[in-house]
Order: C-alpha cells, then structure tokens, then sequence
C-alpha cells in the first residue's frame, strides 16, 4: 500500500526526522488508512466542484492604515534564541 | 454536596444575590486541588489571577453596576485558546514553554463580561485525537470511571465540567472535539455554526473546520457562554459578521411544530445497542412533546470519516509547518544544519498522533496524489453538505448518538488510529458542512457511563439548536445526574 520509500520522501517533505520504528509503524498505519480513504472511489464527482470551505469565501479587505503592532520585545519574547533584536539560526549559506 | 450541583440559572441567581465570585472561585480551585491527581482535568490552574479577577467583580457588584449573567461565574479553558502572560501549550512539548502575547478573542469577551478564568485544561496534543490520551502531560481520566477515557480531544475540559471544578468550559471542535467528550462525561456541549465565534487566539489544527464552542452542565449555560463568545471579529476573516440571538433569555422557549429528522445512517454497524436504545428513546421523547418525527437519508454520510481525515490532516499539515524551532516553540539542541534543525526540533517536539496527521496531510497534498485524495476529498465534502442542506428543507434538527458507544477504556483504542477515527462518525459530518451541533446527556449504560444524544441544526441556527435540547433536557432528568466525587 505505502512502501517504506514513500514514508522517508513524505517525512522529508514533511520536515520530521523518523525512528526507525516509527518509520515501520507509519509505512504499516499510514498504508491502513489510505488503504480505508479508497472508500471515496466509490463516489462519482464528475461534476462537483471543490468545496475548501463551508462558508462563500471571498476576500476580506480593509483599509491600508498602521496600526499599532506587538512590539519586539513581546514578539521575541518566546524565540528559542534571540539577541533581542532578531531571531537567531545557524548558519544557512555553507561556506559563507 | 458540591456547590456546583444547581442548574447554571441558580448559580447566577446565586451570585446576584449576594453569594461572591470569591467564595464560588475559591470552591472550585479547592475541589481541583483536593480532587484533580485523580482525574488530571487540567493542565495547570490560574488560582492567583483567578481570585483577583474575582474580587474586581465583587467589586463592581457592589458598586451596583450592571454586570452580565455570566460575570463572577468560573470557567476553565482548553489549553489550545490563548491566554496572554499564561503558558498557552496544547498539550504538547512543542508549546510547552509558550506564553501568548495576546488573548484569544473568546478570552477578551470573557474577561469583559466577568466570567473566571481558573485554568488550563488538557487535550489531545493539538486537539488531534477522540480520548485526551495523546497528551505530552499523560491522559485525563472520565469522572464518571477512572479506568475509562473522557473523550476528546476537550477532554480535560468536560471532565472538568463533569467533576464539579468548574461550571463551565470552552473546548474547541473540529470533528467532534466537543460533542464526544461531552457524551462521554455526561455534560452538554456546542459546537457552533462554523464562523460564528472567532478563531483568533485559537492555536489552528483544520482552519476549515475548527470551532470554539461552550461546556456546561446544562443548555442554559451552554446558551449563556455562546452568548458571550458569539459574534464577529474582524481579526478572523472567516467570521461572520450577522446579529447573534440571545439564547440565555429564549432557551426555555419550547419551539412549537418542531420537525426532528431522523437519518437511517445514523444507526448502522457499529452502534452499541444500549447507546441505540437511549437514542431511541429520545426520539419517542421528542414525539410526546409534540415532535413531528421525519425519516431521511444523507447517502453520502459513510464517506465522512475519510473526507474528514484527509482534509484535517492536510490542513493540519500546512498549519503546523509554523513550528520551526524559530519564532517560538522547542528547537532541538543537536543538529547538522538548517534543514536538520527544523527536523529534529519537530522529532522531539511533537508526540506520535500529530506526526502521523503531519505525515498523513503531507502525503495527501504531495505532487502526484493530490487529486487523488485531497481533492477528491473537497469534492465529497460538497456532497456532505448537499445531503444536509435537503434534508434542512424538510426538518429543524437531525436527532442522532452522539458517539457509537460510551466511553471506552483508557489504552483500549490507542493502538489501533483507524478504529479510534472511525468513532469519530456521528460528529464529523456537522463540521465537514459547517453546521452547529450539540450533545446533551441522554442515558446511562448499564456499566455507568454516560450515553449522549447529538442534534444538529442548519447553520446559524444555534438558538432553535438550543431550545429543542432544552426541551429533552427539561423533559428527562439525565443532565442533572453527577458521577460520585471523592471529597
């Protein structure tokens, strides 16, 4: 149903590094549920349009005026690492 | 006897007539310290804040200003809705030190309209599961049964209900996170139309389907806190901006000419037979007060369960991408590189049911399935809503269980995630079609546990919704039964 290669792409993409026991226990549940989901074949959609939301959605605009925003002493506050002004990561550019 | 045990409408009469918000606060924070080891409804009390807050509406009392029904009266919130300056963690190692900046909107009405915030209540990390077992902090235990499960993913919020810690709560419900958790502890719960209550400040799980929504130990006070949460705000653009009914002065209305449809989907494989009879029951219940009962079909209501889990699942997917180790939440200490970071801060940060939904939504949506799923999902879902929307031409509310079965054992579901997705079948359909439902005690099994009855109603009809379940609550006397406390 889902083989062991299409959990470790799906893991990438989904940005998780996996044991190699939960690599084995979501190629065995995730096949089962995909395996249930098929039920949807039975249906004929020819015809139905997508529906993303329950609501008629359309565009929520407002005027473009500032307001007044978290200042950046909140918006740091819970960064795992910061130096009070920016939020801090590792190095991006190899070599730099 | 607990002084939680009186109808929400004494408790404010109590509390207008001169019993305090002190003395009520500091009843419920006594009984959470003396009782919650046991059922581990919460996550962490306010008790400071909650006492002060308390005091500030004695204050205003009697200072003879006009305060709303719901001010003075204590409330515990699951631990997904923001709190400013109090830890905010979802029941997850990821959040686990995440202190909001801000309220959430439903905690901003809160606070203006008096009520008491005395805690955090636990959940299914994220709000992903139906039993409050998949908690960084370890399960919340059913008041009714210790051994058995309190639902969820609000778990910790109806038990909190159902063990007289509080007298009200707010879950959130996205496929029935609200609704089988009140089933399962023998309380009352809403999940209003979807749009009705903003969902600023709720920490997202399925944008499309989440919706924050009252607990309470009778309709009267699931009306009150609708009352107070309902309405727009132009912070969520999905909410609504339409006139928002005072259910707490209409709820005892009885509704005349009530027509209850009846789905023969709703009683399938599956159903425990002592959960059909309650239900039954109800219906005939229905029909002595004047009830025209209606048979109808919605055909494409066994096609829910895989609709709803992909759709979650890939909107969960996108939603939890935020949590980087970045801007906040756990960053893993060892790690090779950007990349790496972002994996092994979510490796350590999330436990096994949000991986699974993560991996899940993300296989969903990755390039080549797709149509295959997603969409086709999308397109079932408009099917869902189409079998609604005829069947709300003909009936006012549709009377179904809320779950297939009283509550099961704590562990006894946890091994196997497709057996525990697929008691999720009488709720998810009211969110895939955005409709407000509602569970209301209805029965006890022969084992004690509670046994709840779900009405659904066609979107923005929570008023309606409210009194036809005041009307079988009025008519029977299941929501004004309590499990025995260990004082």
């Amino acid at each position: 149903m889902l083989t062991r290669d299409e959990v470790l792409k799906v893991a990438e993409l989904g940005r998780l590094n996996l044991s190699e026991a939960e690599v084995e226990q979501f190629t065995q549940q995730l096949g089962k549920i995909l395996g249930y989901v098929d039920v949807l074949n039975e249906v004929d959609v020819s015809n139905v349009e997508p529906m993303a939301h329950v609501a008629d959605v359309s565009n929520v605009f407002r005027d473009d005026v500032a307001r007044q925003s978290l200042p950046r002493g909140e918006a740091l506050a819970n960064a795992p690492k910061s130096d009070g002004k920016f939020f801090l990561v590792p190095q991006i550019i190899e070599g730099a | 006897m607990s002084t939680l045990m009186e109808s929400t409408r004494e408790l404010v009469q109590r509390l207008q007539s001169g019993e305090t918000a002190v003395s009520l606060t500091q009843s419920c924070l006594n009984a959470i310290t003396s009782r919650d080891a046991a059922i581990h409804a919460f996550v962490r009390p306010i008790a400071d804040g909650a006492l002060a807050d308390a005091a500030s509406v004695d204050g205003r009392r009697q200072a003879g200003e006009t305060l709303s029904p719901i001010a003075g009266i204590p409330i515990a919130l699951k631990d997904n809705i923001c709190t400013q300056g109090v830890a905010t963690t979802c029941s997850s190692r990821m959040l686990e030190d995440f202190i909001p900046p801000y309220d959430a909107h439903v905690v901003t009405r809160l606070r203006e309209a008096g009520a008491i915030i005395i805690g955090k209540t636990n959940l299914d990390e994220f709000a992903m599961g139906s039993s409050t077992e998949n908690s960084a902090i370890g399960p919340t235990r059913n008041p009714w049964n210790t051994a058995h499960a309190p639902g969820g993913s609000s778990g910790g919020s109806a038990a909190a209900v159902a063990a007289q810690f509080a007298p009200l709560a707010l879950g959130s419900d996205t496929g029935g996170s609200i609704r089988q958790p009140a089933s399962f502890c023998g309380v009352v719960g809403l999940k209003p139309t979807y749009g009705r209550v903003s969902r600023y400040g709720l920490v997202a799980y399925a944008s499309s389907l989440d919706q924050i929504g009252p607990f309470a130990r009778d309709v009267e006070g699931a009306a009150l806190l609708f009352d107070v949460i309902a309405g727009h705000d132009e912070r969520d653009s999905t909410s609504v901006n339409r006139p928002v009914p005072k259910c707490w002065d209409t709820v005892n209305q009885p509704l005349t000419g009530l027509r209850v449809g009846v789905a023969k989907e709703h009683f399938g494989a599956g159903l425990d037979t002592e959960v059909e009879a309650a239900t039954r029951k109800a219906i005939e219940v229905y029909r002595s007060l004047g009830a025209t009962i209606v048979d109808l079909s919605l055909p494409h209501s066994k096609y829910a369960i895989a609709v709803y889990y992909l759709i979650a699942c890939s909107e969960a997917s996108s939603n939890l991408a935020r949590y980087d180790g970045v801007h906040y939440g756990h960053r893993a200490e060892k790690f090779s590189n950007m990349i790496d970071m972002y994996k092994a801060s979510r490796a350590e940060g999330f436990g096994a049911e949000v991986k699974r939904r993560v991996m899940l939504g993300t296989y969903a949506l990755s390039s080549g399935y797709y149509d295959a799923y997603y969409l086709k999902a999308l397109k079932v879902r408009r099917l869902i809503r189409n079998d609604f929307d005829a069947a709300f031409e003909k009936v006012d509310v549709i009377l179904s269980p809320t779950s297939p079965m009283p509550a099961f054992k704590v562990g006894e579901m946890s091994d196997d995630p497709l057996k525990m997705y697929l008691a999720d079948i009488y709720t998810i359909s009211a969110n895939l079609a955005g409709l407000p439902g509602i569970s209301v005690p209805a029965g006890m099994s022969s084992s004690g546990l509670p046994i709840g009855l779900q009405l659904l109603a066609a979107p923005f009809e929570e008023e309606r919704l409210l009194r036809a379940a005041r009307m079988f609550e009025n008519a029977t006397d299941w929501s004004r039964r309590s499990p025995e406390l260990n004082h």
